[in-house]
C-alpha cells in the first residue's frame, strides 16, 4: 500500500485512509486530509523532511513519519473514488 | 447593557488585522485563566457599548489543545452576545470546518468573509447570498487589510444581536451520521442542559469522541451503553470510525457548498505568487543560507547601528537626568545614603528596565514582519528536522536564536509557539543560549587567563550552552514533557505584505507589556541589591562594598561553590549582583578584588573556566526571570530558575573536578 511519505515532489494521490491516533490523527482530519481527497506533494524541506503538501487549495507541512500514516489510492481506483466520492462518502476500496 | 462579541477564526485568516481594525488602540492583553493562552479584548471603534474578545486562532473545537478548549469554554461559559467568525475566502474549505462547529454552539453568529479583495482581483467570484443561505448565517464580505466592509460588518452584528438571530440550520449531513447525531442529541439533551452545553454541539462532540465533555455531562452507565451502541451502529453503517466519519461529514458538506458558490477552483494570484517565492525561500540549498542571512541582518540592525543609536540615546537621557538629580541632591545636602538610594538604587533600576527597550522594540518590529508576511512558518518548515530530536519543532528555532542576543525578547517571542508544552521547554532552554551581556565577562576572563586561545575558549562556551540546551531537551522529552507533543501539522500561508498598522501595534504591545509587567520586579530587585550592597548588618551605610550585607551573604554561600573551584566570597557576591544584569559581574569583581588585574589571585585557569561556564548557565538576569514569570506564571518561573542554576552547578562541578584530575588541580 502506498503512503503519502512515499510520493515524490510533484506527484499526487487520493487519500484512502488516515491512520495514527489521538491529537495527530484528529488534526490531520480537521486540516482536511479526509478519505477521498486529492493531495499533492509540493516539495520537501532541505533535509528531506518535513514535506509540503497541497490540499484543498492551500499548503500544509507535515513530518514524514506522520505522512506515513496516510494511505493513498493511486491510478484507476483513485479516479473512480474521487468521482464517486459525493455519492458514497469515504473511500473504503 | 453592553454587548460582548467573540471573534473566532483559523490562524492566518486575518483575525488579528480585523481585531485591530475593529478596536484600534483600545485593546488590552491578558491571559485566559489558568493557561498561557493570550486573551485580547477591546472596544469597537465608534460603538460605546460593543466590545470584542479575540479568541486564539484555531482550526477546530476539539479538546486537544488549550487554545481550542479555551475558545469553546469562553463561548459556552461567558455566553457572548454573538460569535463573529472570520473566514479566509482564499482558503474557504478549511476555514469553513471551524464554522460548522461554531454554528452548532447555537449562538447568534455573523461570518466575515475576509480577503475578498484578493479573491476579486484574481477573477474569482463567490456567491455570497447562496453561501449565506446554505449556512443559515449572515455572511459579510470584507477586506480587513484594506478596511473594506468592516462598518457593514458591525452593522450586521448589531442587527443579528438585536433580533437574537440564531443560525438557521445545524444539520449538515445525511445518512448514518445524521441518524447517530439525532439519536445522541435526544439521549443527552437533559444532561447537556444541566451542564450548560448546547445539546447539538454536545451530541456531535460525543459521537466524535471528546473525553472532557463526556465527563462534564455525567452520563450514567446505561446512557453510556446506548451512546456506545449508537456509535457502533454508525461506524458500521458508514464503514469508517467515528472521528473520520464526522470529519468526512463536515468536509462533504463543505465541498458541495464550495462547488455551488465558488466560480473558479484555481488558486488566487497570491497563492500562485507564494509558490514562486517559495522556490527561492524554501529552496533545497538556499533556504538555510537565506534564513541565516535574514536573521544576521536583523541581529546586525538590532544590536548594531539602530540598536546602538537608540541605546546610546537612552543612556544619555538617563545619564542627563541622573546628573541633574545628582547635582540637585548634593545641593540640597541630603544624607549620603539618601543620595546613594536615588542615584545608585532608583536611577540604576530604571536604567536597567529601559536598557531593554530598544532591543525589544527593534526585534519585535522585524519579528512581526516575519510573522505577518508568512515567512515564520517557512522557517519552521526548513528548520524542523534540526529541533525534532530534542522534542521541539521548527517553530522554536527563532526564539532560541534570539537568545544569543538577549533572553528577554527571546522568551517573549516564544508566545507564538503552537503548544504550551513547546512554549515551556523553549523558555526553559533559551537562556542557555549565551546572551550578549555575558560577552564582556568572557572577554575579561579569557584575556586574563587564556590570552593564547581567547577565541577558542569563547566558542567553546557558546557550544557548551547549546549542548546543555540539547541535553535538557532530551532529558525533559523523556520525563516531564513526556506524552504526545502537539502534532507538527502546520499551514504555510500565502505570503502577504504585513500591514504597517499591525506591525507597529504589535511592537508597541510588546514594549508596553514588558514595561508594565516587568518594571516592578526589575525595579524592586535593583533596589534590594542596592540595599544589600550599601548597608552592613547593623544597617549602617557603608561605602566599602566588602563590609556590606551582600558581601556577608557572598561569604555565607561561598562554600557552595568550593567544589566548583571558586569558593571565594568575591566570586559569589559577583554572581548575586550579576542577577540585575550579567555584565555587573565584572564591575563587582573588580571593585571587590581591587582591580581586574587581581583576578589571577582568585582564580586558576581551570576555576576561571568553571566560573565562566557557571555564569553562562545559571539563572538569567531579573529581567529575563520577570519575563518568564509573565509567560509561564510564578511557579513555573521558580522551577525554571532552580533547574537552570542546578544545571550550571552540575556542569561547572564536572568541569572543575574532571579538569582537576587531568591538570592535578
Amino acid at each position: 500500500m502506498q503512503t503519502l511519505d512515499q510520493l515524490k515532489p510533484g506527484e499526487s494521490g487520493v487519500i484512502r485512509s488516515v491512520g495514527g491516533q489521538g491529537a495527530l490523527r484528529r488534526r490531520l482530519l480537521e486540516m482536511g486530509l479526509t478519505p477521498g481527497t486529492r493531495v499533492m506533494v509540493q516539495k520537501t524541506a532541505p533535509s528531506g523532511d518535513p514535506i509540503e503538501i497541497h490540499i484543498r487549495g492551500y499548503q500544509l507541512t507535515l513530518r514524514k513519519e506522520d505522512a506515513a500514516e496516510i494511505e493513498l489510492l493511486t491510478g484507476g481506483t483513485a479516479q473512480e473514488c474521487a468521482r464517486n466520492r459525493r455519492r458514497r462518502g469515504g473511500c473504503t476500496a | 447593557m453592553s454587548i460582548l462579541i467573540a471573534l473566532a477564526g483559523n490562524q492566518n485568516c486575518g483575525k488579528t488585522t480585523l481585531f485591530n481594525q475593529l478596536t484600534g488602540s483600545s485593546q488590552h492583553v491578558g491571559n485566559f485563566p489558568g493557561v498561557t493562552v493570550e486573551h485580547k479584548e477591546g472596544r469597537i471603534k465608534g460603538e460605546k457599548d460593543m466590545s470584542v474578545v479575540d479568541l486564539p486562532g484555531i482550526y477546530s473545537l476539539s479538546p486537544y489543545t488549550p487554545e481550542e478548549i479555551v475558545s469553546r469554554d469562553f463561548i459556552i461559559k461567558q455566553n457572548p452576545d454573538a460569535i463573529l467568525n472570520i473566514v479566509d475566502a482564499t482558503n474557504l474549505q478549511r476555514n469553513l470546518y471551524l464554522t460548522l462547529q461554531l454554528i452548532e454552539l447555537g449562538h447568534p453568529m455573523v461570518i466575515a468573509l475576509n480577503m475578498m479583495d484578493e479573491v476579486r482581483a484574481s477573477g474569482i467570484t463567490i456567491d455570497i447570498k447562496k453561501l449565506s443561505e446554505e449556512l443559515g448565517v449572515p455572511v459579510v464580505p470584507i477586506s480587513a487589510a484594506k478596511n473594506q466592509g468592516v462598518e457593514e460588518l458591525v452593522e450586521e452584528l448589531r442587527r443579528v444581536i438585536k433580533a437574537h438571530q440564531l443560525p438557521k440550520r445545524t444539520d449538515f449531513c445525511e445518512g448514518e451520521v445524521h441518524k447517530a447525531l439525532h439519536a445522541a442529541k435526544h439521549l443527552i439533551e437533559d444532561h447537556a442542559a444541566a451542564a450548560g452545553y448546547p445539546a447539538r454541539f454536545a451530541a456531535s462532540k460525543l459521537i466524535e469522541g471528546d473525553a472532557p465533555l463526556e465527563e462534564a455531562l455525567e452520563l450514567d452507565e446505561s446512557d453510556k451503553d446506548i451512546l456506545q451502541h449508537i456509535i457502533d451502529q454508525m461506524e458500521e453503517g458508514a464503514g469508517t470510525d467515528r472521528e473520520a466519519a464526522l470529519a468526512d461529514m463536515r468536509y462533504q458538506f463543505i465541498e458541495q457548498l464550495y462547488d455551488d458558490c465558488v466560480s473558479q477552483k484555481s488558486g488566487t494570484r497570491e497563492m500562485q505568487r507564494s509558490v514562486k517565492i517559495d522556490r527561492i525561500l524554501t529552496h533545497k540549498i538556499w533556504a538555510i543560507p537565506i534564513f541565516i542571512g535574514i536573521m544576521g541582518f536583523i541581529f546586525y540592525l538590532t544590536f548594531g547601528p539602530i540598536g546602538g543609536f537608540l541605546s546610546g540615546a537612552f543612556e544619555e537621557g538617563i545619564a542627563f537626568v541622573t546628573n541633574a538629580a545628582d547635582t540637585a541632591l548634593t545641593g540640597a545636602g541630603v544624607s549620603l545614603w539618601m543620595h546613594s538610594f536615588v542615584i545608585d538604587g532608583v536611577f540604576t533600576g530604571v536604567g536597567t528596565v529601559l536598557s531593554f527597550l530598544p532591543v525589544i522594540l527593534i526585534l519585535f518590529f522585524f519579528l512581526s514582519i516575519l510573522e505577518d508576511s508568512g515567512y515564520m512558518a517557512r522557517v519552521a518548515f526548513v528548520m524542523d528536522s534540526s529541533l525534532r530530536k530534542i522534542g521541539l519543532s521548527g517553530r522554536s528555532f527563532v526564539p532560541m536564536l534570539i537568545g544569543f542576543g538577549c533572553s528577554v525578547p527571546a522568551i517573549m517571542s516564544a508566545r507564538t509557539l503552537a503548544s504550551e508544552r513547546d512554549r515551556k521547554l523553549t523558555i526553559l532552554i533559551t537562556p542557555f543560549m549565551s546572551c550578549g551581556a555575558k560577552v564582556p565577562i568572557y572577554a575579561l576572563f579569557t584575556a586574563a587567563f587564556f590570552s593564547q586561545n581567547q577565541a577558542l575558549v569563547m566558542i567553546s562556551l557558546y557550544l557548551l550552552g547549546i549542548a546543555v540546551a540539547i541535553l535538557t531537551g532530551l532529558l525533559f522529552k523523556k520525563t516531564l514533557f513526556k506524552g504526545n507533543p502537539v502534532p507538527f501539522v502546520l499551514e504555510l500561508p500565502a505570503y502577504r505584505l504585513p500591514s504597517p498598522k499591525s506591525v507597529l501595534l504589535h511592537m508597541w504591545e510588546k514594549a508596553k507589556d514588558f514595561l508594565v509587567r516587568a518594571f516592578t520586579i526589575i525595579f524592586l530587585a535593583s533596589i534590594v541589591i542596592w540595599f544589600l550592597q550599601s548597608f552592613d548588618f547593623q544597617f549602617n551605610f557603608v561605602t566599602d562594598n566588602s563590609q556590606s550585607i551582600l558581601a556577608g551573604i557572598g561569604q555565607a554561600i561561598a562554600p557552595v561553590f568550593a567544589p566548583l573551584g571558586f569558593g571565594n566570597w568575591q566570586a559569589s557576591t559577583a554572581l548575586i549582583t550579576g542577577l540585575t544584569a550579567k555584565e555587573t559581574v565584572i564591575s563587582t569583581l573588580s571593585v571587590l578584588t581591587g582591580g581586574e588585574q587581581m583576578l589571577t589571585t582568585l582564580f586558576t585557569p581551570l576555576s576561571a573556566y568553571s566560573f565562566l561556564s557557571f555564569v553562562l548557565l545559571y539563572m538569567p538576569c531579573i529581567a529575563a526571570v520577570a519575563t518568564t514569570k509573565r509567560e509561564l506564571g510564578g511557579k513555573n518561573a521558580v522551577l525554571t530558575i532552580i533547574y537552570q542554576t542546578l544545571a550550571a552547578w552540575v556542569v561547572a562541578f564536572i568541569i572543575f573536578q574532571v579538569g582537576s584530575l587531568f591538570l592535578g588541580g
